[in-house]
This record gives C-alpha cells, sequence and structure tokens, in this order.
C-alpha cells in the first residue's frame, strides 16, 4: 500500500509535468505563426478571469458575504494605488474582519 | 547588476503568493498525516507534483480508495490549463539559456504564470526563476511544516489569507482592464462563461477552465482583427 502512494505521486508528477513543459519544447523548434501568437497574448487575462469568478467568491465556505468583501476590497484598493502588497494586505484584513465581526 | 534586479524583483513580486500558500500548504500537510500519508510522501507530493488543487484531490481519491489511473487521469485533466499557459509564456519569456528551460516549465502555476505575464518590464529567466522559487519554497516548507506541527494558524486568519491570493489576481487584472476596454470586456466574457459552466457542470472538472480560456482567446483574435480591418479601411 505504501509503494503504491510512491507510484501516484510519480505518476501524477509526470502527467503534471507534461502539459507544463512540452509548450516550451515546441517553441523552441518551431516559431508560431502571428495567430497563434496573437490567441497566446490573450490566454493571461482570460485565465484570470476564470480564475477570479466563480473561485474568489466561493473562497470561505459557508461565509459569502466575507468572500465577497474581501473580493471588493481587493478591487477598489487596486483601482485606487499600484502596490500589490497593499491590496493583498488590505483585502486579508476585510476579509478577517468580516469573518470575525459580521454575521453570515 | 542588471541580473541582480530581476532577481529581487523575482522575490519580491513571489512574497505574495508565498504568504497565501502558507495555510494552503498547511492545510495540505494536516490533511496528508490525517490520511495515513507519510511526512516524505507529503513532502514529494508537494515537491514533485507542485500543483495544489490535484495534491488535495489526490489525497481524498486515495482515501476513497480510488485506483492509480482514476487519479492519475483526473490529476491530468485538472492540470492540463497549465499547458495554455506554458505556450502563452513561452512566447513572452527570454530564456538565456536553454538549459534552464526544464526548471522554468516546473513553475509554471496559476499565480507564476498570472505575475509573469502580467509584468509591464521584461520577463527573464533569472525574474521567473527567483519568482518560482520563492512560491516552490513555501509550498514545500509550509506542506512539512503543516504536517508536524498541524494548524498553527487561526483558522480565520488562513481563510482570510487564501482570499488574499484572489487579491492578487484581482491586483495584477484591475490595471489592465483600466487601459484596456478590451481587456475588461474579455475578463468578464471569461467569469461570466466560466461560472456558467461550473455552475450548472456542464463539463468535467478541468476542462471547465480550459474551454473558458480556449473560447476567451479567441474571441480576443476575433475583436482584434475587427479593429485592424477597420484601422485599414480608414486609412484608404
Amino acid at each position: 500500500m505504501k509503494s503504491n502512494i510512491t507510484l501516484i505521486i510519480l505518476g501524477m508528477s509526470v502527467v503534471t509535468y507534461i502539459p507544463r513543459h512540452l509548450p516550451f519544447i515546441i517553441s523552441e523548434r518551431v516559431s508560431f505563426p502571428p495567430i497563434l501568437k496573437s490567441f497566446l497574448s490573450y490566454v493571461p487575462i482570460a485565465a484570470l478571469g476564470a480564475l477570479i469568478f466563480p473561485d474568489a467568491f466561493l473562497a470561505l465556505e459557508g461565509y459569502p458575504l466575507a468572500s465577497a468583501m474581501g473580493v471588493a476590497a481587493a478591487g477598489i484598493l487596486s483601482y485606487t494605488q499600484k502596490n500589490i502588497f497593499i491590496t493583498v494586505a488590505g483585502s486579508i484584513t476585510i476579509t478577517y474582519l468580516a469573518l470575525n465581526f459580521l454575521a453570515r | 547588476m542588471n541580473h541582480n534586479y530581476h532577481i529581487r524583483e523575482g522575490i519580491k513580486q513571489g512574497i505574495p503568493v508565498a504568504l497565501g500558500y502558507i495555510p494552503i500548504a498547511i492545510t495540505f500537510g494536516v490533511l496528508s498525516k490525517a490520511a495515513n500519508v507519510t511526512i516524505g510522501e507529503a513532502f514529494l507530493f508537494s515537491s514533485m507534483v507542485y500543483a495544489g488543487a490535484s495534491q488535495f484531490m489526490a489525497i481524498n481519491m486515495i482515501l476513497l480508495g480510488s485506483g492509480f489511473t482514476q487519479i492519475i487521469i483526473a490529476t491530468f485533466l485538472l492540470n492540463l490549463r497549465h499547458f495554455l499557459m506554458s505556450a502563452s509564456l513561452s512566447q513572452r519569456i527570454e530564456v538565456s539559456n536553454s538549459r534552464l528551460l526544464p526548471f522554468i516549465s516546473f513553475g509554471v502555476t496559476d499565480e507564476a504564470f498570472s505575475i509573469a505575464s502580467s509584468r509591464d518590464g521584461a520577463v527573464t529567466s533569472a525574474f521567473f526563476m527567483a519568482l518560482h522559487l520563492t512560491i516552490y519554497f513555501s509550498w514545500i516548507i509550509a506542506t512539512v511544516l503543516g504536517y508536524l506541527i498541524g494548524e498553527i494558524l487561526p483558522p480565520s486568519l488562513s481563510s482570510s489569507m487564501v482570499v488574499g491570493l484572489y487579491a492578487m489576481f484581482i491586483a495584477i487584472l484591475i490595471p489592465q482592464m483600466k487601459s484596456s476596454g478590451r481587456a475588461c470586456f474579455l475578463v468578464l466574457l471569461s467569469g461570466l462563461i466560466n461560472t456558467t459552466i461550473k455552475t450548472n457542470n456542464l463539463l468535467p472538472k478541468g476542462w471547465d477552465i480550459v474551454t473558458t480560456i480556449s473560447i476567451v482567446s479567441l474571441i480576443g483574435v476575433i475583436l482584434e482583427g475587427q479593429v485592424n480591418r477597420r484601422e485599414e479601411k480608414d486609412e484608404i
């Protein structure tokens, strides 16, 4: 049973690493056509949109209001100033306060 | 000098993620112990697989008695989104030494990818490796700490720190949305499509985000093409 888990870890690391590494091998050998480059240039914002919605609002199970407040705080802070540390620290603080002092 | 600057920047930008990973990795360590996984195996999970959601999924599947093949296929699907991220990053990163590539690609997580590809300046391999290693070590160390000491952080603080990771994503996005109407539209569209797919369980886990990213990026290309065509017409 124990060796089984090691085997699972090995298998998982292989199937996780292949999608991570394969594109780098391909792009080293061939240069991508402009339309593909254009497509890939939109992947970051498309990914960020999908990483935030809906998961950010579901981050705290049972406390949707607190996560919504943390998200809103991050939105306001990053809109008004540029320092990521302030945005992250502010959002954590608001979420913490909401969790501790607000009813659900 | 320039090299050192990129390393410093990478570390600096990795710190919010490193902090956000701590409570998650601690929970992973605690869960591993509860599932009778040894500390060595928990360490290998975090250092070799290095993909949070799939590690949690694997522990749950092991507890449920799922077979090897089932776990591997589920992991593959859940982590398939990195393929798109690596492809995108491969066009952006300036790799000075191709021997570094295997290590750079290993560091492609949602967070490292988002930070690197949204960076204003050059994404050098020094920057990316510094960013990656800052995040990576935090993930591994906190996994081991969680296994050894248990939940050390108060629950409401660790939950808030997880929200902090999303705050970081938002902090990366807002400046881009402010400066481009198209970016604004695409982000909201992406959120709408992903939320629709997820809440209605339209696609299996993993395919949801891959499909969303593909559709939205394609729409980005189409919009760009239309704008270019209109500009060409104006010039004539």
